[in-house]
């Protein structure tokens, strides 16, 4: 965001509110949509995922005079990981297993419910969640957890259309918020836990018909199967969990895939295992790969590299750049040139020995450890799927983060059978007796973090990948950030807090305790001239604005 | 996700089901509940027509073709209350020929109002329903499809209809054809509200709360009123919906229930 722009955004405003104001979601409206801070159109706030917003109502002079607004209650006691859309407004809500709320974002009150019934044999494998929606038109996605793809229409909840994408009996799921390109939704598939063979598909969007497939382990017929042995590829893993990117003038959408199977017990299968625990860019019109990068090669953690692909352009040493931010599961930062792939920088954001470093094309370097010692940072990694934010003002990114975090590492045999688990792994915790701490909930009391592991928000320059800053959390962080153009930073955490930071410093301006765990993005959006920003905690959704 | 008493599987059903029912005869109908069930013709009609289809093959078209069962006489196995009736039907009986059935709602109506009349019915007395001809209708003559949509076709003025036969009886649709005010379910009442600065919404409620109502207006934008702010808030009983009482004959109302009917949902 130049300065031009910053100084022209009220008169963007006064234009844009009454034109947007019950239009349909055009995907031109899409390819705009961080123009538009009064919604939240797409899963990440927009193609670039920056989860950062125009909004200037709230600043880090009046944050501390926010109160709650309303509080809507999902029927479910699931995790509660989704992130609302926003559109002219209504604001669209998932909760587990697969219903799709369509709610009042002045009051929370509810104009309808849509419920999906979703088969006997779903089986993801951490939790019947749901993370979100895309829209286009009228018409919302939702990806369900028994591997459907439901489009819903938004003024009245009624199923328009319903493909299945993938045999649930076989593993397969879907948890994540579709991706809308143009005139095609773009999902994927979970399931890396029961070794499923990963894919994007694309459906045009009016009919549910299948547009393109991309497998992300190559069979023998395509390239990047040399790197694996025999058929280990058939149960390859390389799932994808998570909604990807879109730049709209290199046409490309970037997606990011998860560990290879089995997860732990690397020796099953020898090679660099393509392409997971990697990001792929692909032409969203045909769904052809234009490059890739992988992170991870011959995963033994789980690693998985399903994180959110941020797109930031900005110097870079001294010229204009497109970049790609992302920060891995696997502890380092990376910068990538999305044009190319080309590996720009890395550097480790949390305690890591796995590797020593990465070389000058990325690669890593590695320092597997010996037997019985813990290998940092742990199955849960040093973040995980919680999105991160880029603000474009103050040229940070911004991530959770698990610190200190190890886990002894331990493969053991697996054997491949159609919809069971197939891991391979018997690990432990750095401490005899102790358990790891959990990717799912931990409950109400903590006890354990300051000799497992602790938690955080990093602020890091994507220069030169170094902390500008770290908020520091007694329990692991497992929320999603969003900054504003006020240099605030909200974010959230497993023990329950909600908290707006200064983006600038990390100084701690207002919290709120919402009495459950964070494992969510927050959001902001504008609703007759009051703005409010919102998260789901435990099994609420809490939106906030300021006092009147 | 799939319906299955519409697939392949149409001829192998309800075999074993009443045929494991224990016997208690006429008089015991309707026992277990705490009151009499009452039946309707368009359900039994409906209730018939899914008979002839789906369970003549195991039961007989009289419903006595299982050793110890015998419809047309009342005469069960096991079966006590419609309720008994209905979880059978759904449910199958382990260990029998009597599977499962996905039957909705207004399919186990029909049925169960089917079985408990079957003595009395006379199919040659009642029009049967054509849903292509009912399509027709809809599109046509009926002019529906200026208010309904059919999963996401049309307009939302009124309720999308694509799985009202899932969702309604075959009574309740042929009440609502004949009388559609009084027939209308409280969810369905349009509402009309006067903002204090003199602005009209009409519209169809979707929620309603002791300070707040939702719905969705005549233009189809989803709207929430404060009802501190209005001056004018008011719950109708009439519909801009008519009556096809005098517009179309027994057969047509016939024909257009069945093609109700069998509007689903998407699944």
């Amino acid at each position: 965001m130049n300065h031009s722009r910053r100084i022209t955004l009220p008169l963007l405003f006064a234009l844009l509110i009454p034109l947007a104001l019950r239009a349909q979601v055009t995907p031109e409206r899409l390819l705009h949509a961080s123009d538009e801070p009064q919604n939240w159109l797409t899963y990440s706030g927009s193609y670039a995922s920056q989860r950062y917003s125009l909004l200037k109502q709230i600043d880090p002079s009046n944050v501390k005079n926010m109160e709650l607004k309303w509080v809507f209650q999902a029927q479910s006691l699931q995790k509660f990981e989704t992130t609302p859309l926003v559109v002219d407004g209504i604001m669209y809500i998932t909760q587990s297993p697969n219903d799709v709320v369509a709610v009042d974002p002045k009051t929370g009150r509810v104009f309808w419910l849509y419920h999906y019934a979703v088969s006997p044999a779903a089986r993801p494998c951490c939790g019947i969640v749901n993370r979100g929606l895309a829209i286009l038109g009228d018409t919302l996605f939702m990806a369900t957890v028994d591997a459907h793809l439901v489009a819903i229409d938004s003024k009245d909840g009624h199923a328009l259309w319903n493909v299945k994408v993938a045999e649930a009996t076989a593993g397969y799921a879907m948890t994540l918020a579709p991706l809308v390109v143009k005139d095609k939704v773009i999902v994927g598939v979970a399931g890396g836990e029961y070794g499923v063979r990963g894919f994007i598909n694309a459906y045009e969007a009016g009919t549910g018909k299948q547009a393109w497939h991309f497998d992300t382990i190559p069979d023998p017929d395509q390239p990047g199967h040399e790197s694996w042995r025999g058929s280990d590829w058939e149960h390859g893993g390389g799932a994808v969990w998570m909604t990807g990117s879109y730049d709209p003038d290199l046409n490309l959408t970037y997606w990011g895939t998860g560990n290879p199977g089995p997860d732990f017990n690397a020796v099953q299968r020898v090679g660099d295992n393509l392409y997971s625990d990697s990001v792929l860019a692909l032409d969203p019109d045909t769904g052809k790969m234009k490059w890739y990068f992988q992170f991870s090669p011959h995963d033994p953690y789980d690693y998985d590299s399903v994180q959110v692909p941020v797109l930031a352009n900005a110097n870079w040493n001294g010229s204009p750049r497109k970049l790609m931010l992302w920060g891995n599961r696997n502890g380092f930062f990376y910068v990538l040139d999305r044009g190319t792939g080309k590996f720009l920088t890395g550097q480790p954001f949390v305690k890591v020995n796995w590797a020593s470093g990465l070389d000058a094309n990325g690669r890593p370097i590695i320092t597997p450890q010996p037997p019985g010692v813990p290998t940092y940072p742990g199955i849960q990694g040093g973040t995980n799927w919680y999105s991160p934010s880029y603000s474009p003002h103050t040229g940070l990114f911004y991530l959770s983060t698990w610190e200190d975090y190890g886990t002894i590492f331990t493969g053991v045999n697996a054997e491949y059978k159609e919809g069971t688990r197939f891991t391979g792994g018997a690990n432990t915790a750095p401490i005899p007796g102790a358990d790891n701490p959990g990717g799912i909930r931990q409950g109400p009391i903590n006890t354990y973090t300051e000799a497992l592991a602790t938690g955080g928000v990093v602020a890091l320059d994507p220069q030169t990948g170094q902390k500008k800053w770290k908020y520091a959390m007694h329990d692991v962080n497992t929320s999603g950030i969003l900054t504003t153009a006020t240099d605030l930073l909200f974010v959230g955490g497993r023990e329950g807090y909600f908290q707006a930071l200064d983006a600038r410093t990390g100084t701690l301006l207002w919290k709120q305790n919402l009495g459950g765990d964070i494992i969510a993005g927050p959001i902001s959006f504008q609703v007759d001239g009051k703005q409010y920003v919102t998260i789901a905690a435990g099994n609420s959704l809490f939106a906030f604005a300021l006092r009147e | 996700m799939k319906i299955r008493w519409l697939s392949s599987r149409k001829l192998l059903l309800c075999v074993i089901v009443f045929g494991v029912l224990l016997f208690r005869g006429p008089a015991a109908r309707g026992q277990g509940q705490d009151r009499a069930p009452e039946y309707f013709q368009s359900d039994i009609q409906y209730g018939a027509q899914i008979f002839s289809t789906q369970c003549t093959a195991c039961h007989g078209t009289s419903g006595d073709q299982i050793p110890g069962v015998n419809f047309r006489a009342g005469q069960f196995k096991r079966v006590v209350s419609d309720n008994d009736l209905r979880a059978t039907i759904a449910n199958g009986v382990p260990g029998t020929a009597m599977q499962p059935f996905a039957f909705g709602a207004s399919e186990l109506t029909g049925i169960v109002s089917y079985l408990r009349n079957m003595s009395s019915f006379d199919a040659r007395g009642s029009a049967v329903g054509s849903a292509a001809r009912g399509q027709a209708l809809f599109v046509g003559a009926g002019n529906c499809t200026s208010c309904h949509a059919v999963n996401g076709k049309g307009p939302r003025v009124a309720p999308d209809l694509g799985d009202i036969g899932s969702l309604r009886t075959a009574e309740l649709l042929h009440r609502t054809l004949l009388d559609p005010a009084g027939s209308m379910l409280p969810a369905n009442r349009p509402v009309r509200a006067v903002t204090k600065d003199g602005k009209v919404v009409n519209g169809r409620r979707l929620n309603e709360d002791t300070y707040t109502v939702q719905l969705i207006d005549d233009q189809e934008h989803l709207v929430s009123l404060t009802k501190a702010d209005l001056r004018e808030f008011a719950v109708l009983k009439t519909t801009p919906m008519p009556s096809f009482k005098e517009k179309f004959s027994a057969q047509e109302l016939a024909d257009l229930e069945a093609y109700l009917l069998s509007l689903k949902g998407v699944k």
